[in-house]
């Protein structure tokens, strides 16, 4: 589904991303960790095309979408949500998602129809699904953090995506909260049959969904594989996880 | 084809432009690089330089060597007026969003530019040139003024001061961080609004002595704010915002530009600088020797 | 109950009937608002729906108004062909300048605005052959409007008034597009792209064409104000395009209030009285429009609509408890 080519960014001398390559098969859910700056933001920004690769490729379904511009890879299918919530502050929740699906079917040249009659079964169909039908109308701004994740969830499912990036998606959120909305991605994952690559700094999660694992550090994966074999990776160990501990 | 010795009588003149642009350009770039605003008003304090530079000299005696001290009090005093508005005003700015700065200097231009009618009319008004340097010399056929010889020289001087300002000064390590990293400068316990003010003060001294020194080659009139401030962006554009070389470069191309576009179009050379810019806007957006933005 | 009443149509109707009131003076004044009501409304397009800040709106309003200028007096075309080909002029105009300009952020977008129109002056200032230069072009003839004899009341209306009745059909007209597009799909993508240009991209919006197509289309209305404008002015002048009429149309609409549709045309009403009034006065009309700018920034930001229906939203809320 996506297929990463010996990927690289340099930001002068600095290299963020040095030699990235990994498949992602249609349908499996894989997680990206590491530690701060170990290149993970940078490496989602790469594949959405926010920053064009100092050299290397992405491959998304066999084609060629190195250095294409954000719009064109999102009508390609990728869909993404950001670290730092980015949503439209003074729109509606319902607006939010509704602006997303007019963007999706590519009505955005229309000059003439009502833009607020337009695809209003399928936003609500979708804030039924996530669990926030009920502030539809309320500024997506004023809402709590959690809630406005959720809203950047609708924001990116809305374009009807075959493979979905996740940038800490439980970033800033309690135990409770976090739990909630992991098992409502798998859910929605499943349920869509997406293609999932996350990134995630609480281990448990990460073990809890993830199929397999890539360990960034100092913009290089230094293990990738099933969740029991990279705990077990000593080069692992000692980098990452036994910072934690 | 024209005579050589026209050619660098045309070569001189531009330079000249330059040096001028790029004393009020690397105002405005500083303040930027620091402040992340761009100060519409800068023009304006430009135009002040002049009028208080004509002032002083009225005052202190017209054609005497008072001239340096009145360039140099014009200076002080825009750049008092510009530490005034930071202080007072601005300042009071900086949380909110980019559009209200944007606008609020823009407000400036337009409540300076009337101050300045009031207080020194609508005629043009001129200075003369200080007697010590008054004479001139020639060079391959082309008669130079002494005095533009020394507004060639001071370019040069300014920016080679702003760069040892910048990298060997504890007050420059701050405003390369800031340039940087913002909230990294506060982090480090860095008093920012001591430096914005420091920074905003020294930009318009810049553009005040810009337009001090402008008045013995050029003279005085209502418009010369946003005529300058055109100029001096297309330059920033050119070399890229932020960047002090690049801002020297700027200057120096946008004077050539506009010293031979004139053998083309007479009448449009302005032309010749705006088809520079947006070949480079499309080429290279960040400028000649700018960095590109990070989204 | 305030809600209920339909205030546009009521708006519409009063202004309507102002020949009919018999002065010359109201008639002008009335005018001059329903053509920079215009102008204002379509910054407001980039301003605040877009999130793009134009120094130089007053370049297509120039443009538009050489443009009729031109093909009527010139070229004796009649209005009917003049009208629409100064707003496509501008918006073709608009293109091109804002093909460059939306390449730029924030900053340095209304810096280049403005540059472009300082280059749009200084053509209209020094092309005497087209232009007329620094004179202008003066005497640009009113439309021919012996159609509206045919028209029961309006034959004997004086040729000012008959003018004034055909600048606020159009005006109304195009007001009404404006009104349409804001509320559109492509509209919609306007305020996404106003509120977070980095996520509309991501969901699938060519964020630099749209903001392209709305400096276009708020171009196009821009040259249909100015053409309206040339005509009422009977005379096109260089002064149109420059720097300060970009000034003059920016503080209308936020003086009026950018949040809100019609906040650009209540500031064209304000700003325009306050103009009349402040003129017998003081020439320093400039010092005025930027202390305004200056007030309104630290005091009022939302501006007089803003201000009202924030004073609105706080009487229901007293009244509800």
């Amino acid at each position: 589904m996506l297929e990463l080519r010996d990927l690289h960014k340099r930001f002068g001398g600095f290299s963020a991303v040095a030699g990235v390559s990994f498949e992602l098969p249609r349908g499996s859910i894989m997680a990206i960790i590491g530690p701060n700056g170990a290149g993970k933001s940078t490496l989602f920004n790469l594949i959405t095309g926010h920053i064009p690769p100092s050299a290397g490729q992405v491959l998304l379904a066999g084609r060629d979408i190195t250095g294409a511009p954000p719009y064109e890879i999102c009508r390609l299918g990728v869909g993404r949500s950001f670290q730092r919530t980015n949503i439209f502050p003074h729109l509606s929740v319902f607006e939010c998602i509704q602006a997303a699906l007019i963007a999706h079917h590519r009505m955005g040249r229309n000059f003439w129809r009502r833009s607020e009659t337009l695809y209003r079964a399928e936003t609500e169909a979708l804030l039924h699904s996530l669990g926030i039908a009920d502030k539809a109308d309320s500024p997506a701004g004023a809402l709590s953090h959690g809630n406005q994740k959720q809203i950047e969830l609708g924001i990116a499912l809305a374009s009807d995506p075959d493979i979905l990036l996740l940038d800490e998606p439980t970033a800033g959120m309690s135990a409770a909260e976090t739990h909630e909305t992991i098992d409502l991605i798998a859910r929605i994952a499943r349920e869509r049959g997406l293609t999932l690559l996350f990134t995630e700094h609480d281990m448990e999660v990460v073990f809890s969904i993830a199929q397999s694992i890539g360990v960034l550090h100092q913009g290089r994966l230094i293990a990738l594989g099933a969740p029991e074999v990279v705990r077990a990776d000593t080069e692992v160990r000692r980098v990452y996880l036994g910072e934690r501990e | 084809m024209p005579e050589p010795a026209f050619l660098f009588g045309q070569f001189v003149g531009g330079l000249t432009a330059a040096m001028f642009l790029f004393m009020i350009a690397a105002g405005l770039s500083l303040i930027f690089g620091v402040l992340r605003i761009l100060n519409f008003a800068h023009g304006s304090f430009y135009m002040f330089g002049a009028y208080l530079a004509w002032q002083f000299m009225r005052w202190l005696g017209p054609g005497t060597e008072y001239f340096w001290l009145a360039a140099l009090g014009a200076a002080t005093g825009v750049a008092m007026i510009g530490v005034a508005i930071e202080r007072l005003l601005l300042c009071r700015l900086y949380r909110r969003e980019e559009l209200y700065q944007l606008l609020f200097t823009y407000g400036f231009v337009l409540i300076l530019a009337d101050i300045a009618k009031i207080v020194w009319g609508t005629q043009q008004l001129s200075v003369s040139r200080p007697p010590s340097l008054s004479g001139s010399f020639e060079i391959f056929g082309t008669t130079v003024p002494h005095y533009n010889l020394f507004i060639i020289l001071l370019g040069p001087s300014i920016a080679l001061a702003l760069w040892l300002l910048m990298h060997r000064t504890g007050v420059g390590r701050l405003i390369r961080a800031a340039v940087l990293d913002r909230e990294m400068l506060g982090a480090l316990g860095a008093n920012v609004g001591g430096l914005y003010t420091i920074m905003f003060g020294v930009g318009s001294f810049l553009a005040g002595l810009g337009g001090a020194l402008v008045t013995p080659v050029k003279s005085i009139i209502p418009g010369m704010d946003v005529e300058v401030i055109v100029e001096v962006f297309i330059i920033v554009v050119i070399g890229g915002l932020g960047s002090l070389w690049g801002t020297f470069l700027g200057a120096f191309v946008f004077g050539q530009v506009l010293a031979f576009g004139i053998l083309i179009m007479p009448r449009f050379s302005i032309f010749s600088v705006f088809a520079l810019m947006a070949i480079i806007l499309i080429w290279r957006p960040w400028g000649l020797l700018g960095r590109p933005l990070s989204r | 109950m305030i809600n209920r009443i339909p205030w546009v149509l009521v708006i519409f109707l009063v202004a309507l009937w102002v020949p009919w009131y018999g002065s010359r003076f109201y008639t002008f004044l009335a005018t001059d608002i329903a053509i920079l009501a215009l102008f204002a409304l379509s910054l407001n397009l980039l301003l605040g729906y877009t999130g793009l800040v134009s120094f130089g709106h007053a370049a297509y309003f120039g443009i538009g108004a050489y443009t009729s200028a031109i093909l009527m007096k010139t070229h004796g075309m009649p209005f009917a062909v003049s009208f629409p080909a100064a707003g496509l002029m501008a918006a073709a105009f608009a293109l091109v300048f804002g093909y460059f300009c939306v390449r730029l952020t924030k900053i340095y977008f209304a810096m280049l605005t403005l540059a472009f129109a300082q280059i749009v002056w200084a053509i209209c200032f020094k092309w005497n052959d087209v232009t007329g230069g620094e004179q202008g072009m003066p005497n640009v003839p009113y439309p021919d409007m012996s159609w509206m004899a045919a028209i029961p009341g309006l034959g004997g209306l004086r040729l000012g008034d008959q003018f004034y009745l055909l600048v606020l059909v159009l005006v109304a007209l195009a007001v009404a597009a404006l009104r349409r597009i804001v509320s559109s799909p492509f509209g919609r993508m306007l305020t996404v792209i106003r509120e977070n240009p980095e996520r509309a991209e991501f969901i699938g919006i060519n964020v630099r064409r749209y903001q392209l197509a709305a400096f276009a289309v708020a171009g196009f209305f821009a040259g249909l104000a100015g053409a309206l404008f040339g005509i009422f002015n009977r005379g096109v002048f260089p002064d149109f395009a420059y720097w300060t009429k970009s000034a003059e149309v920016l503080i209308m609409t936020i003086l009026g209030g950018m949040g809100h549709f019609w906040g650009p045309a209540v500031g064209a009403m304000v700003l325009t009285l306050l103009n009349q009034q402040i003129t017998s006065y003081t020439e320093y009309w400039p010092l005025i429009l930027g202390s305004i700018l200056v007030i309104l920034l630290f005091g009022f930001p939302g501006g007089i609509v803003g201000a009202l229906v924030a004073a609105g939203r706080r009487l229901t809320r007293r009244g509800n408890a």
